[in-house]
């Protein structure tokens, strides 16, 4: 692999690391692409000012009901425990807990949520728990993919690396692999051990708070399992099971819904570039998954504006669309979009999705994409 | 360093915040909702994020880019990722101007 340079001259093609310790986060600070200026529509400040403002109602009312719906698929799931009856509240409970988590911990992260910061804190917590993210370093992490959306060796939070492997990817939609290994985070955190990446955009005063929370999780799952075990113990048989369908479970078989819609975030859209616009999706997508997402399909405006809460994405989509990409008009046709293009990529790795704007847009901030290795095939 | 004009009263509306550029610095200005005027250094400790973009709430003031908070009155960080404190400076009104020190 030849040395990589910044003047736009490549002469033999790269191969992508992604490593936030690697090569390609030296070229990326090089070349300008780490912590850029990013394009923004404009938007009036009063009108932002507007919908950046926070209100508890709606987080309340929508954290109310995810609460609820929790209590109701387990009691279900318990109550019609032997039955096959017990099979859909099962798997409901699965996606309210190992899906709807992931927008709780990522909305209340951004502490755009609720107005009352508490309210943002507790449900964060409850979030990264179930979703198996240590609650510290994913904080982090997430500021650092907002800073630098998928710059290579920049942004810890990239789904899709080239050379993507298909059959890996589609394993994530039954969480195995991915709660696997967030496991092992956790795990290892709580000995207190941080990888590289991770010490590279964690600040050394939240290490110990980062153990800390790792080892509370840890205690939890310990319990579960010891629970298990006792029930096992106790001749309970299958029903022993239902603790870790209630604590854990649910990350690996509800997790689908999660992978579904965070896989379209960026899947397919263009590496290296500092407009949302070449790099992001926005896609329409049904009252339901909206709110196990929390509007996160508003994906463009949340990475342009990140203060603004979900429930005033809807609104801040309807006012600047005239500046956007046209947003994919239903989740089958955001899928559609996204595997035609990381199928075209396994043979085309340089190839990326970038739609026509609309007249009434400005051009895409594309210049620093020149600066861009080509990739090779795996 | 003698009080610079930095902006009319009336250019900041009640819990929000302006952008004033001096030298080759960027300060923010802020209207409270007690009806005083405060100033602090322009731009994020964290990254760089012109703070004047940011949504102030009650004697907060919440960055663009991250989300992270300050108190606007001591400069002092409130929550991650911001870890550092803003630099704040004297302001005073007189005749309707917003006047600020920043020796």
């Amino acid at each position: 692999m030849d040395a990589l340079t910044i003047d736009g001259e490549m002469s033999r093609a790269v191969n992508r690391n992604y490593s936030l310790t690697g090569p390609e986060s030296k070229r990326a600070v090089e070349a300008g692409l780490a912590a850029a200026k990013w394009y923004h529509s404009d938007v009036p400040r009063k009108t932002m000012k507007r919908l950046m403002k926070r209100r508890d109602g709606p987080a309340a009312r929508d954290t109310a009901i995810w609460v609820v719906l929790h209590i109701l698929f387990a009691a279900g799931g318990i109550y019609f425990w032997g039955s096959w009856l017990a099979v859909p509240f099962w798997l409901a409970y699965g996606v309210i807990y190992g899906s709807a988590c992931d927008s709780r911990w990522h909305e209340c992260g951004h502490g755009t949520a609720f107005r009352t910061r508490w309210l943002n804190d507790v449900v964060y917590h409850i979030a990264s728990f179930q979703v198996m993210r240590n609650p510290v370093n994913w904080r982090w992490s997430h500021a650092r993919h907002h800073t630098d959306t998928i710059i290579v060796g920049r942004d810890p939070e990239i789904a899709w690396m080239h050379p993507l492997k298909m059959s890996l990817m589609s394993l994530k939609y039954i969480g195995i692999m991915d709660a696997w290994e967030s496991l092992k985070v956790i795990f290892r955190n709580a000995l207190g051990r941080l990888s590289s990446d991770e010490l590279d955009y964690i600040p050394e005063t939240e290490i110990p708070v980062a153990v800390f929370w790792a080892r509370v999780h840890v205690a939890i799952y310990l319990a579960t399992l010891l629970a298990t075990i006792w029930m096992l113990i106790g001749g309970y048989g299958w029903k022993s099971a239902i603790p870790i369908l209630l604590i854990g479970g649910p990350r690996i078989y509800g997790c689908w819904h999660m992978v579904m819609t965070g896989l379209l975030q960026h899947g397919g859209l263009a590496e290296d570039v500092i407009d949302h616009r070449l790099n992001s999706r926005t896609f329409y997508l049904n009252p339901v998954g909206r709110f196990i997402y929390l509007n996160m399909n508003y994906h463009i405006e949340h990475h342009m504006f990140p203060m603004v809460p979900y429930y005033a994405l809807p609104e801040l989509h309807a006012i600047i669309k005239g500046d956007l990409p046209p947003a994919n008009t239903c989740l089958y046709d955001a899928y559609r979009e996204m595997f035609a293009a990381v199928l075209r990529q396994k043979n085309d790795p340089n190839y990326y999705v970038k739609k026509v704007l609309p007249e009434t847009a400005k051009p895409y901030r594309e210049s620093l994409h020149d600066i861009v290795p080509d990739r090779v095939l795996a | 360093m003698p009080w610079i004009d930095a902006c009319a009263t009336d250019d900041i509306d009640e819990e929000d915040v302006i952008r004033f550029d001096h030298g080759a610095k960027s300060y923010a200005i802020y209207h409270g909702v007690d009806g005083e005027f405060y100033c602090t250094d322009g731009i994020c400790t964290h990254e760089h994020a012109h703070l004047s973009e940011g949504l102030v709430l009650d004697f907060e003031i919440e960055c663009p880019k991250h989300n992270g908070l300050f108190d606007y009155r001591t400069g002092k960080a409130k929550r991650a990722p911001v870890c550092v404190d803003l630099v704040t400076y004297p302001t005073k009104v007189e005749t309707g101007r917003v006047l600020v020190d920043l020796s």
